[in-house]
């Protein structure tokens, strides 16, 4: 949590509702009209206590409202019996509590509504309603005007995903935790005991009593243990929870038969403490990863929903995205993004082509041009006629690249099963040595020998290599999602310490994907004035940029938009070259031109934005020896100024899909372990190739899929904070590594020789666990380098 | 010696209570939103319609 970001010291004060700075011209205390409808709902609700509670947390977005996309809601909607309805939404821009209790707050204001819960841990919100599916939108928008975004999904859906698996572990952990509790209580009073004071029945009954409390215990709470065992070894493999069953299982029947015959020492309580341990790794490890899927889960769900079909008789009806299929009709609204791949049948239009091909610019699309589903109809509605389904896409296309690029990574192994490889062997086998030395050399009765066999299993049971690894991860996990960077995939994090080269993509990922005016040279106040007010009725992006470079700009009615080509009002014209009949020059920026009757057109140039650390990112990557490539779907002029301004000097422009795919595969051949940050469909197939990837939210889906760390916010400079941190939890892992295989050294020849009795082995094998989350721990100290 | 026939029944039972009380915690989905519990209680006006937790979940 950290306070809002100081203003400069020229400037006046921040936003009254979002706490951006304000822009030039603006004297009223808000930056946009937004802003000022949300500060008024929020003063009218009579919640005007939220300004002074807001906490603001780095890595989340400002509460500035934005305008609204079209989408289909109503899918989403669930029936809840006669006229309630249910809604489930993923919130955006949750900074602190205040932030629910605003939402929850306002939402119960509504005569209507029911219920609504905001979870503060997952980020959801759950409505519920009386009356109709279509109170959703309202809803949904009363929240969003409040500058929160929302989306909807499917609750069934992902609670199949994360929940059940976590709470079985839970309920694992409690009884192994009740057992472990009463066990060692048993345990304690028997050892206390062997000095004399404690009779041999009462023993046997404090050891049948353990007994009881233990085996089913362990049977119940070793369950996902034996599973995962049980199935490596069908597949004749052997992994970490392999060693683990055996000694438990070996430990129990060996305690057990070392009761019934009434025999001095039983290990009850090692074995339950050793699931006890076990568990709490497990579960920690599933809620760090449970948690980081979920939000993923989300930031996909951001795509299309539902797209608009025409029937035969020229009604329209909402399906899901899956029911489309070749030839059908569909009307794209402007706002929306294309479900599908397919034709433009009826109607002319601008469509951002960004997020497939990487082209900053958008592109005009008329009856006949062929577009590609993710990018965004920007001006004025189509209608589209889905193209061939299945295997002809775009997108299949894509996913047969990622596919093939794939499987390399696939062989890659954890560390930890690397690990187990070798350690399960050696473990059994000195056990089964231990036995049979003491069998047959060592001349003393079989059970004393598989005693001490066993007490070889239990020392060594990778109770602190169990949770070396995931203590780590679970601390760099939390801290990482803190700061807005989301690990998708579990080994991410390993792979990570390796990069030595970054591959950046440009538009949407060095940049912000947003074009700006150029203020160079600076456009004269009156005629920018002039067009920012015309630009404000249109969502064309550079019309945007260029209402965003004006907001004082008076409102001008009757603009008529004409897709393709500009905007008109009576016989101002603000459009493309082209339309405005005037000659090519050779400059080759982003452009619009203004033309007012009797005066010489006036051109506004546009440039993209750059994330505002690049270059400090870059210089910071390149200052550890890392590598820093830049390779474009865009124009190589475009690409070169981007390139310069970061100080990158090893880049390509104009790349299609298969040959940054290529580019990326030539660095590894090279040697080189490959980082690719990139956002766009064309990026998937050199994402997936890479040793590890990375998109920012804003992605397109594909990209998102095939990354492995999703990171959230306007700043580049996860990418390099992640490799610091990664880098500093694989020391941190070694370290924990190097301690547990330590303790096993000392502890396996003393079981050896027989000399570890059940209390040494408990106390030995507790302390290590201790320890190593200890150091684990120590990771949750503040990052300095590239603070918030 | 025979103080504990009483005394380990009467152990077992208190923890098999604390257990039983945990997995009905869990079960009603008491550890689902931690963060927002714990703030929860700071929100000083009533709320306004208070549902059953099962259903906001």
């Amino acid at each position: 949590m950290t306070p809002p970001a100081p203003a400069k010291a020229a400037a006046p004060d921040p936003c009254r509702h979002c706490g951006l700075p304000l822009p030039s011209g603006r004297s009223d205390g808000f930056c946009c009209p937004g802003c000022t409808l949300a500060y008024q709902l929020i003063q009218q609700s009579g919640l005007g206590a939220f300004y002074q509670r807001l906490t603001l947390s780095a890595g989340q977005r400002r509460l500035q409202p934005e305008i609204r996309e079209h989408r289909h809601l109503g899918l989403s909607v669930i029936a809840e019996g006669k006229d309630r309805c249910g809604l489930s939404l993923m919130v955006d821009g949750l900074h602190c509590p205040a932030c629910v209790w605003l939402i929850e707050r306002v939402l119960a204001q509504q005569p209507d509504m029911l219920a609504a819960r905001v979870n503060f841990s997952t980020g959801r919100l759950r409505l519920c309603w009386q009356g109709t599916p279509e109170r959703a939108d309202s809803l949904v928008g009363l929240v969003e005007s409040l500058g929160f975004r929302l989306v909807p999904f499917d609750p069934a859906k992902l609670r199949d995903a994360t929940d059940e698996v976590g709470s079985e572990l839970m309920r694992c952990l409690a009884v192994a935790g009740f057992a472990t509790g009463n066990v060692m209580l048993l345990s304690v009073s028997v050892w206390a005991g062997h000095a004399g004071s404690m009779g041999a029945a009462t023993r046997d009954l404090l050891h049948w009593l353990s007994a009881l409390i233990a085996m089913p215990a362990i049977l119940y709470a070793g369950r996902p243990f034996f599973r995962s065992a049980w199935r490596a070894l069908a597949h004749r493999r052997s992994n970490m929870d392999v060693p683990i069953s055996v000694g438990v299982l070996l430990t129990t029947a060996m305690s057990l038969s070392e009761t019934v015959r009434h025999g001095p020492y039983a290990y009850f309580d090692s074995a339950v403490t050793l699931l006890f341990f076990l568990l709490i790794g497990r579960v920690l490890d599933h809620r760090a990863r449970g948690r980081t899927r979920a939000v993923a889960a989300h930031l996909l769900s951001l795509g299309a929903a539902g797209a608009t079909r025409l029937t035969g008789l020229g009604q329209a009806e909402t399906v899901p995205v899956g029911a489309l299929k070749a030839g059908d009709h569909l009307l794209v609204a402007a706002g929306e993004k294309l479900p599908a791949d397919g034709d433009v049948v009826q109607g002319n239009s601008d469509v951002d082509g960004s997020p497939v091909t990487g082209e900053s610019i958008p592109l005009a699309a008329a009856p006949g041009s062929h577009l590609f589903a993710g990018m965004v109809n920007l001006t004025a509605p189509l209608t589209l006629c889905v193209g061939a389904a299945g295997d002809d896409t775009l997108l299949a296309e894509m996913l047969r690249l990622m596919e093939a690029a794939e499987s390399g990574r696939a062989r890659y192994r954890q560390l930890a099963d690397r690990l187990t490889r070798l350690y399960s062997p050696l473990v059994h086998s000195a056990a089964l040595m231990t036995f049979g030395y003491w069998l047959v050399l060592g001349e003393v009765a079989w059970q004393v020998a598989l005693l001490r066999a066993v007490a070889v299993l239990i020392v060594t049971c990778p109770c602190a290599m169990g949770l070396a690894i995931p203590a780590v991860q679970v601390v760099v996990s939390a801290r990482l999602l803190k700061r807005g960077i989301l690990l998708k995939s579990a080994t991410a994090l390993e792979r990570l310490a390796d990069i030595d080269q970054v591959v950046f993509d440009k538009t949407g990922t060095l940049t912000t994907g947003q074009p700006r005016l150029l203020t160079e040279p600076k456009p004269d106040a009156a005629n920018l004035c002039l067009a920012a007010g015309l630009a404000r009725s249109s969502r064309h992006p550079l019309a945007r940029a260029l209402a965003q470079a004006c907001r004082l700009a008076p409102v001008i009615t009757d603009v008529e938009e004409i897709p393709g080509c500009g905007l008109l009002a009576g016989g101002t014209r603000l459009g493309s070259r082209a339309w405005l009949g005037l000659p090519e020059d050779g400059r080759t920026d982003a452009e619009l031109w203004l033309a007012v009757a009797g005066q010489t057109p006036r051109r506004f140039a546009f440039g993209e934005d750059l994330r505002p650390d690049a270059a400090g990112v870059v210089a910071r990557l390149a200052g550890n020896g890392t590598g820093v490539a830049l390779l474009s779907g865009d124009r190589p002029a475009a690409v070169a100024i981007a390139a310069q301004a970061c100080g990158i000097q090893d880049w390509q422009g104009g790349l299609d899909p298969t040959a940054k795919l290529r580019r990326v595969a030539a660095l590894q051949r090279q040697g080189r372990i490959v980082l690719m940050v990139g956002d766009g469909l064309n990026d998937a197939a050199a994402l997936a190739a890479a040793d590890v990837s990375m998109s920012p939210a804003s992605a397109t889906d594909i990209a998102q899929t095939a990354a492995d760390v999703v990171f959230q916010g306007a700043r580049l400079a996860p990418v390099a904070d992640l490799l610091d941190i990664a880098r500093q939890a694989r020391r941190v892992v070694r370290q924990n590594l190097a301690l547990a295989l330590g303790y096993n050294l000392v502890a396996v020849p003393l079981a050896v020789t027989g000399i570890v009795s059940p209390p040494i082995a408990a106390a030995l094998m507790s302390s290590s666990s201790i320890i190593v989350v200890l150091n684990a721990l120590r990771l949750m100290r503040p990052y300095q380098e590239g603070a918030l | 010696m025979t103080s504990l026939l009483l005394l380990i029944p009467c152990a077992l039972l208190l923890g098999a209570i604390g257990l039983a009380a945990f997995l009905w915690a869990l079960r009603s989905g008491q550890f689902e939103d931690l963060d927002g519990a714990a703030n929860r209680i700071l929100f000083d006006d009533p709320p306004a319609k208070e549902t059953h937790h099962d259903e906001a979940r």
